[in-house]
């Protein structure tokens, strides 16, 4: 059991590599230099697991899952609405972005759904990228570097592969957490990084896939599934350089190392899950900064920016206020004249860009109502202003569509009470569908626009 | 077109693929350079690289040849090392995803967006580890007692 696993045989004296290219004397010369440093040397790599097969389950699971989390990042820049000024950041991608449309407002739980995933699946999908890296890492140190042009402008690409994946991910689960030790602006970060990803894995998956599919052919998964330490063997000598030249005793399974990663993704998933799936399951979020209770009266849930940050604890409070309606025709309605007009009530989410979400019962005027009244027809869009000045969301552009949605509203109450001050008080924006920070807070002012 | 294969040592798609790939996130690092901070976008991206190459493996690949080793000079059997290896690991890796609220170092910011401290957290870190580390060492001693 403890004698050591046969490895892979190195064909005597052949080069193992693809063959050169131009100019051949380059690359030859290249090859047959001494390595500069000792961690070049390809026989300090002594896992027996490492190997073609084993990289390809990685990358075939990170092949479905990525685009998930690619398309749903892309979906929530469109989701903030950046065809209007000051809606999204960064505010101008040129055409690095989704055709300009108009973000549906049903059904309801649709940002909840994409920003649930986005984090979500991005978080689980951390330990199968890092176990992806370990499994091709000798070939960082791979000497040569390079045998043609083509594996040079290659390793450039995967460079970049590896910075981008690394570069979201971190940026990601800082930003969920509130750190922004950065020091730049998150979403221009995150969103330019996520198209150096795209592209890079984009090329990746043209030039690998090949690879990818006949390296999964070249073992059965239900083989190793039920193959025990006992039995694991390195997989035979790879011109690639992934499997181990002078492999140590195996210290666990294939289907122990894939367990373990499928365990850590599901350990990341099991304490944070909570913040998105629903209030009852929030406690379960252990180390999620939104899988904590405020308690259990009607205002208790989830805030995400206080009125004493956001400097309106005086003004929204005061007894001065007054909604202001600019349209064909202005006007000024108290908190009282709102509350004698028609209320709707609706049960809708506030859902965040950083993936947790809250359903509550909100109370308040229809948005089309107040467009009426302010004798706006055709609404293509409603500009609604904060007494906040200094947030980046102290306003928001919301769409005609919007406007129109029928539990669209301007929420003066919630779960029967009336809104605390850090949830808005005395009236804020709530409209199904769309990212939280564009209901907006503490709303002073909507201005019509036909 | 075996010439070209020659001289440039892959397909054409492959030169294609890599062309595309240069070009697109050409133009993203372009739209990077004209707004602001460009400089601290580069260095976390080569940062982030940097990190994981040569600190996160070097660190977890050393520690666990040590703890191999150890375990391999006192004659225990080869899979013996998973009873410390598999929960050190995911005890590493919550370590590493939490690491701003489990050390409360975003708590001003978290403040500002919630109102809430961040106590709690550096306290349930430890209890998911005891759990790992006490659900193996639990397991160990089933597998011991069979």
């Amino acid at each position: 059991m403890s004698a050591p696993a046969p490895g892979p045989v190195r064909p005597d004296g052949a080069s193992h590599g693809p063959a050169y290219g131009w100019p051949r004397p380059l690359w030859a010369a290249l090859d047959r230099a001494r390595p500069p440093l000792r961690v070049l040397d390809p026989t300090l790599w002594r896992s027996p697991l490492r190997g073609p097969w084993l990289t390809a389950v990685f990358g075939a699971v990170l092949l479905v899952s990525l685009p998930v989390v690619i398309v749903t990042g892309l979906l929530s820049y469109a989701a903030y609405e950046p065809r209007f000024p000051g809606n999204a950041f960064p505010a101008d991608p040129g055409w690095l972005r989704l055709p300009h449309f108009a973000w549906p407002t049903s059904p309801s739980w649709l940002y909840r759904v994409n920003q649930g995933l986005h984090v979500g699946l991005g978080l689980a999908l951390v330990p199968v990228v890092l176990a992806k890296l370990w499994s091709v890492l000798p070939k960082l140190f791979a000497w040569p570097p390079a045998r043609s042009v083509a594996q040079l402008v290659e390793r450039l690409t995967i460079a970049l592969l590896v910075g981008s994946i690394l570069f979201e991910l971190s940026t990601g689960v800082l930003n969920t957490q509130y750190d922004y030790v950065f020091g730049f602006d998150f979403y221009t970060g995150h969103y330019y990084g996520a198209w150096v990803f795209l592209a890079a894995f984009l090329a990746h998956v043209v030039i690998k896939l090949p690879v990818m599919l006949r390296s999964l052919r070249g073992r059965s998964l239900p083989g190793e599934l039920r193959t025990p330490l006992a039995g694991t063997r390195s997989e035979p000598y790879d011109p690639d350089g992934l499997v181990a030249l002078d492999p140590a005793a195996p210290t666990i399974s294939r289907r122990g190392v894939l367990a373990l990663v499928a365990g850590a993704s599901g350990l990341l998933t099991a304490v944070t899950a909570g913040q998105t799936v629903g209030d009852g399951l929030r406690p379960t979020a252990l180390l999620s900064p939104r899988g904590r209770s405020y308690g259990d009266g009607p205002t208790d849930f989830q805030v995400n920016r206080t009125a004493a940050a956001a400097g309106v604890a005086t003004s929204a409070q005061g007894p001065g206020w007054t909604l202001q309606l600019i349209g064909p025709t202005e006007v000024r309605l108290s908190r009282e004249d709102l509350l004698a007009m028609p209320q709707h009530t609706a049960e809708l989410p506030i859902a965040c860009v950083e993936g947790w979400s809250t359903v509550q019962t909100w109370t308040g005027v229809r948005l089309r109502d107040l467009a009426a009244l302010a004798g706006a027809v055709d609404v293509a869009s409603a500009r609604v202003v904060s007494l906040e000045r200094a947030g980046a969301f102290s306003r928001a552009t919301l769409g005609g569509s919007a406007v129109r949605e029928p539990d669209a509203m301007l929420a003066l109450r919630v779960n029967g009470v009336d809104l605390s001050l850090d949830h808005g008080f005395p009236a804020r924006i709530v409209v199904p569908a769309l990212p939280g920070v564009h209901h907006t807070k503490w709303v002073s002012t909507i201005e019509f626009s036909a | 077109m075996k010439g070209f294969r020659a001289a440039y040592g892959a397909s054409p798609l492959h030169l294609l693929a890599l062309l595309g790939c240069l070009a697109l996130s050409g133009s993203a690092v372009l739209r990077v350079l004209d707004g602001p901070a460009p400089v601290r976008i580069a260095v976390w991206f080569l940062g982030a690289v940097v990190a994981h190459d040569v600190v996160l493996y070097p660190l977890y690949a050393l520690a666990d040849r040590s703890l191999s080793g150890a375990l391999r000079r006192r004659r225990a059997a080869p899979g013996s090392v998973n009873w410390v290896r598999i929960p050190a690991l995911l005890s590493g890796l919550l370590l590493l995803v939490f690491w701003p609220v489990v050390t409360q170092h975003s708590e001003p910011a978290f403040r500002t967006a919630s109102g809430l401290d961040q106590d709690v957290y550096l306290a349930r870190f430890l209890l998911i580890v005891a759990a790992l580390f006490g659900g193996s060492a639990l397991l160990f001693a089933v597998s011991r007692r069979r």
